[in-house]
């Protein structure tokens, strides 16, 4: 008798008359009716991703179509590769590409710096309040919007009353009209990040930190390490599994950018753009600025296919790295 | 074990140079960092005291001079637009968190039940959108187009109300919970959803806390669905009211043509800065409390995406 195929949790049965398989699949129907109600406490998720997730998948046609009002998203003209051609004849996705990209490396980068070493110093400190305060105070800026960050932003740069130039006059220099430089913007940019994200993003090393086997740091003291060796030998590479982790994680996300930093600080200015202008903020331009509805549909497919192979790509290094911290 | 480090058995140090050095690295390094993040915040507060005529002829100040609260009085002249929209955003984030909690909890819930079969195709389900999404172009085509969210306040309860992570950080959380706890109720004779409501919801406290710490923040902190979805200024939220009257000097001559002033008499710097520690204000006030539940959320998060 030829039987199905035996899944690794059948059971096997040895008989003499040959081998029995019990089957650990069990009916649909049983699940139904033993389950039915844990499958409908399931339906509100199961609609909303399907409507919000699964659907504007299949909307991603757009891309090879000329979206017009009448046929909607699924019954326009479809015109093959030309929204394509018209991304090609533009000519800035490799520009918007390289900055998504290097910011995005900027930001991980020195994210692991101000983060690992922020959580490595809070530590080493001795004085509880100090140590609370400046915690509360690092946290801070993740609590604000990036409407509010770009209102701090304006406030600092302003060309005619930005507290820079001010500082800057009064000391004898001259006026800096950062809205105008393209050039320092990546400087601006990468900072405000880490001036938001870093409190926030070295909780996860505190907590590594905090899980450490304290009898390392008890041996090296007896060893006659000093603290900086402490620090360099033992908490450094005991932080390099989660770092490793993060890292990885963040590179999955290399094609998506923060929208918020970048549309609220750079205000769609045309002059900024060629070091500020990242996928997502030429995406929302093409859509809701030109209605280029075709067209930003088929960047943003271009993106999501990226971010996927990306993130396929970083889970199987993680497997490999970490095999626990896989994503799935 | 907290992550401010309190796992560390507190014994005497004994304090050598090179501990000495550190600990002092360690206090300038931080104190600086920490005087970075709050200094914005400092500027932008005293700005917004400080008369209009000595920010135009001096700048915005860096130390606090003299005291003004024309631009608050000014904010405040026409009180109901902010007011409408501090009211719009404060239902909003309440609404908003209480379904995107129970949402997250209740899918979690369902997929941490080891007994249920088909737990892990589900998960899959939910986990495969944060891998591939059709980005934004198809959503907005979608919620416009199909859905109807031009112009009504659920286009900003909806984009936010189910995140797959903090789905998977309930379910995660729910997972440690003892599973016998459930098997007992069900003898009992409750059903799983009776089980969801009455036993795992009390035992899961600190998670509530923070996914709907999560969830408030997200929907408080709002502009871009206001952004895409919103264009009657009756609906519109705190942040994007802001974010508006910044940007545009046009609703700013509007609103001072409401209250009868001269334009070069209008404080309008003063304004862009009251505008904003108004709209701040609540989170800022809030969040020493709220920072605890962020710090022990991120560490139940972080043990497992």
């Amino acid at each position: 008798m030829k039987t199905a195929r035996i899944r690794k949790k059948d059971k096997v049965i040895h008989t003499p008359a040959g081998d029995r398989v019990i089957s650990s699949r069990i009916p649909a129907g049983k699940v139904f009716r033993k389950h039915w109600l844990l499958l409908l406490m399931l339906v509100p998720a199961i609609v909303y991703v399907l409507i919000f997730c699964y659907v504007p998948m299949s909307g991603l046609v757009l891309a090879f179509e000329k979206y017009q009002y009448r046929g909607g998203i699924y019954n326009s003209p479809w015109i093959g590769l030309q929204n394509f051609k018209a991304i090609m004849i533009d000519g800035k996705l490799p520009g918007v590409t390289r900055n998504t990209i290097l910011y995005n490396i900027a930001f991980i980068f020195f994210g692991v710096i101000f983060e690992m070493g922020s959580a490595i110093l809070i530590n080493e400190l001795r004085n509880k309040y100090f140590k609370k305060v400046s915690q509360s105070l690092m946290f801070l800026p993740y609590f604000i919007s990036w409407v509010v960050a770009g209102a701090i932003m304006y406030n600092i740069f302003n060309y005619e009353r930005g507290i820079w130039n001010s500082i800057s006059v009064a000391l004898g220099g001259s006026r800096f009209d950062v809205y105008n430089t393209p050039g320092v913007w990546p400087f601006i940019l990468v900072f405000l990040k880490l001036w938001k994200q870093t409190g926030y993003g070295s909780v996860v090393y505190l907590a590594a930190i905090a899980g450490m086997d304290q009898e390392m740091f008890e041996a090296a003291d007896i060893d006659g390490a000093n603290a900086w060796q402490k620090i360099r030998y033992i908490t450094i590479p005991s932080l390099i599994p989660t770092m490793m982790v993060l890292v990885l994680m963040a590179i999955g996300n290399i094609f998506r950018g923060d929208f918020g930093l970048f549309y609220q600080t750079v205000k769609s200015s045309a002059l900024l753009q060629p070091t500020t202008d990242i996928i997502d903020t030429y995406v929302f331009r093409l859509l809701i600025n030109n209605a280029n509805i075709g067209v930003s549909a088929a960047v943003g497919l271009y993106q999501s296919v990226l971010c996927f192979i990306t993130i396929m790509i970083c889970n199987k290094l993680v497997k490999v790295a970490n095999p626990d911290y896989a994503l799935y | 074990m907290t992550a401010s480090g309190r796992a560390v058995p507190k014994k005497k140090i004994r304090m050598t140079g090179d501990r000495i050095a550190v600990s002092i690295f360690g206090y300038i390094m931080i104190g600086l960092f920490a005087l970075i993040c709050l200094a914005p915040f400092y500027l932008i507060l005293i700005a917004s005291f400080t008369p209009e005529n000595d920010m135009i002829r001096n700048g915005y100040p860096v130390l606090p001079g003299a005291f003004s609260t024309e631009a608050y009085a000014l904010c405040l002249k026409n009180p109901m637009a902010i007011l409408r929209a501090y009211g719009l955003t404060a239902g909003v984030t309440l609404v908003g968190t209480l379904l995107a909690v129970f949402l997250a909890t209740m899918t979690g819930y369902v997929l941490s039940r080891r007994d249920f079969p088909w737990r892990n195709g589900f998960a899959f389900f939910f986990f495969f959108t944060t891998l591939f999404n059709g980005g934004l172009v198809p959503w907005f085509m979608l919620c416009v187009r199909y859905l109807g969210f031009k112009n009504q306040i659920y286009a900003l309860v909806l984009p936010l109300m189910f995140s797959v992570w903090n789905m998977i950080i309930a379910k995660s959380f729910m997972a440690g919970i003892p599973a016998a706890i459930a098997e007992s109720a069900k003898i009992e004779g409750a059903n799983d959803f009776t089980i969801y409501v009455r036993l795992m919801l009390p035992l899961s406290k600190p998670l509530l806390a923070t996914l709907a710490l999560f969830s408030a923040l997200a929907y408080w902190n709002d502009w871009y669905n206001c952004m895409l979805f919103i264009t009657d200024d009756h609906l519109f939220n705190l942040q994007y009211y802001l974010q508006s009257m910044l940007g545009s000097a046009e609703a700013m001559r509007l609103v001072a043509e409401k209250s009868g002033m001269d334009l070069p008499a209008v404080p309008l710097e003063g304004m862009k800065m009251a505008m904003t520690v108004i709209a701040t204000g609540p989170i800022v006030l809030l969040y020493p409390f709220l920072q605890r539940y962020f710090v022990k959320g991120l560490t139940i998060g972080a043990v497992k995406g």
